[in-house]
């Protein structure tokens, strides 16, 4: 049951094959088999998965089932959900219930889709390796001395162990796609506005934006078809006709024209990540795809200008956290200032800490222009970049991260290094395109990801090329060993 | 760029976080990095370049100022550690 995909679990509930109470009972127990070994679990509630379960099964009898009705998902720990603890990965929010449900909560909510807990992340998103969670690091199931990736290393993990069906995540500098890449997953970044960040805890909020992590595209299609959607509360979210992303996603792609850009295969990619890239390039070239050569040439300033926007954006969102409504506060202190100063020096961790140091200093006084309002410049450069590239191609492809999952702490004292990890992917943020990782091989029995980027609003095209891929390899059935 | 211990100390006042003089020096070799690394920007000419704020240069949109939520004053103050009737208690500032 665990290596099902969410198409035959929708049909199984559907042919009363097995019920969502059945179904949320086999997942909870491998949970609680499996969790201790990769931690990707914060929050789990059996009780209240169970109770939900439930609802599902009365809705399935009355046959007004939808495709995720009854299926358990996990969520990130950055979505706020009713009753729920809602951390961000942070000892600030370890105390935090939500008392409301962030848009894509109740989205899955409202077609009756299970919520099957809620899972470990980078504090505040803000990290590449799991490293920096209050509730410790989560472990990669092919690997359990390796990281998993991050922010939404728990999502990852959980889903690679299959622990999970499926998984929302977020993705602010790379956050779906290298973990998806790290664990061997498909995992797809939206264009920026198509799903709500409502009640999605803001990190760098022009960014920010949230998707699934699976095992398929056409799971992705599925878990996309309820996480997207126009949302007043979200003055970001674009208003356009809901797709249907199921739909086309097994249309030939013969003709089809991939740009390869020639900085995505320069200094710093693991020379054994290149060789399953260029197979995965034959690959859809046996396919009928054509080849063209592109050029993205300030995509190595995307890091820069990332670690200027994204701190910036973080030290304004991140002083909401002053221990006076809620969260953590600090127990002795003399005075207001002395509440905000030791409640945020202990509620935080070191690499929070840092990017709100930088985001303070790159906009303090006599700073604005020659940091923020530079990076921005360059970012219009960056995103000018790709409109060129699409007008010589349809989709662009290369790595999503340069390397391998690697060991646990062997960046970690080491920010620079670290943020390396996503120079494949923070460019797609700041542009705001939508760009999917999938599986493309095996190095040392570790998983590589395939990274396309499409152009603004091009998911359903990315998850039908995604899915061709799929439909004539199988590295995205493999699973790793002992979650059996 | 160079920070020296003082300066740490004053960024981290006013993103209101305490540091000790040791944590301020481990800091600032860390800060000095990734400053290294965003002064690549400094190389690039953007003269005449329009700043990117917004990925698809949206307008604000406007909405009706309707109530449209469920009251859940009492659960949003329970979550604070300390409250009286419907306010939030901070140490006094006003003598």
């Amino acid at each position: 049951m665990e290596k099902l995909s969410l198409r035959e679990l929708s049909e199984g509930l559907k042919a009363r094959k097995f019920s969502s109470v059945e179904l949320t009972q086999f997942f909870l127990d491998r949970l609680e088999k499996y969790n201790l070994s990769i931690n990707a679990f914060i929050s789990i509630d059996k009780d209240k998965s169970l109770a939900m379960a439930s609802r599902s099964d009365s809705i399935i009898k009355e046959g007004k089932q939808d495709y995720l009705t009854g299926v358990p998902i996990a969520q990130k720990d950055i979505f706020c959900a009713e009753g729920w603890k809602t951390t961000c990965g942070s000892k600030m929010l370890d105390n935090f219930i939500s008392p409301y449900d962030a848009t894509v909560i109740r989205k899955f909510n409202e077609i009756s889709a299970v919520n099957l807990g809620k899972t470990n992340m980078d504090e505040f998103a803000m990290g590449s390796s799991n490293e920096t969670s209050y509730y410790g690091n989560v472990k990669n199931p092919w690997n359990i001395k390796n990281v998993p990736g991050g922010s939404s290393g728990g999502s990852a993990a959980a889903v690679a162990a299959m622990l999970a069906p499926a998984a929302t995540a977020t993705d602010t500098g790379g956050s779906i796609r290298q973990p998806a890449s790290l664990c061997g997953l498909t995992g797809l970044k939206p264009t920026y506005g198509l799903v709500s960040r409502y009640g999605m805890i803001a990190f760098a909020s022009s960014l920010d934006q949230a998707g699934p992590m699976c095992h398929s595209a056409e799971d992705c299609a599925a878990m996309l078809n309820v996480m997207s959607g126009h949302d007043s509360k979200d003055s970001t979210s674009i208003e356009r006709e809901k797709e249907n992303y199921l739909n086309g996603i097994k249309d030939p792609i013969k003709g089809l024209k991939i740009g390869i850009p020639k900085e995505f295969f320069s200094e710093g990619l693991d020379p054994d990540v290149e060789k399953i890239i260029e197979q995965g390039i034959n690959e859809y070239k046996k396919l009928g795809a054509e080849i063209v050569d592109i050029s993205l040439p300030n995509n190595h300033l995307s890091i820069p200008v990332y670690y200027v926007i994204a701190p910036a954006e973080a030290s304004s969102n991140l002083s909401r956290y002053d221990g006076v409504r809620y969260g953590y506060r600090t127990k002795e202190y003399d005075d207001l200032m002395d509440m905000y100063c030791k409640t945020r020096e202990e509620g935080f961790g070191d690499e929070v800490k840092r990017r709100i140091m930088i985001g303070t200093y790159v906009l303090s006084a006599g700073y604005y222009d020659a940091y923020y309002l530079k990076a921005q410049k360059i970012r219009r450069l960056i995103s000018e970049d790709f409109s060129k590239a699409f007008k010589k191609c349809d989709v662009i492809l290369g790595p999503s991260a340069p390397s391998v999952a690697f060991p646990i702490g062997d960046k970690k004292e080491d920010p620079l290094k670290m943020y390396m990890q996503d120079v494949y992917t923070i460019s797609t943020n700041l542009a705001g395109l939508p760009g999917l990782s999938m599986p493309a091989g095996l190095i040392n029995n570790l998983p590589v990801g395939m990274q396309l980027i499409g152009n603004y609003f091009s998911e359903a095209k990315l998850l039908n090329i995604a899915n061709v891929f799929q439909m004539n390899t199988d590295w995205h059935r493999l699973s790793p060993k002992g979650f059996e | 760029m160079k920070f020296n211990n003082d300066e740490i100390k004053k960024i981290a006042h006013l993103a209101r976080i305490n540091i000790n003089e040791l944590e301020a020096s481990q800091v600032s070799e860390k800060l000095e990095g990734i400053l290294g690394l965003i002064e690549q920007m400094t190389k690039v000419n953007t003269d005449g370049i329009e700043p990117m704020a917004h990925a698809l240069d949206i307008n604000q949109p406007l909405r009706q100022d309707k109530v449209t939520e469920a009251d859940i004053r009492k659960k949003s103050l329970d979550l604070s550690e300390e409250t009286d009737q419907s306010l939030f208690i901070v140490p006094r500032v006003i003598e």
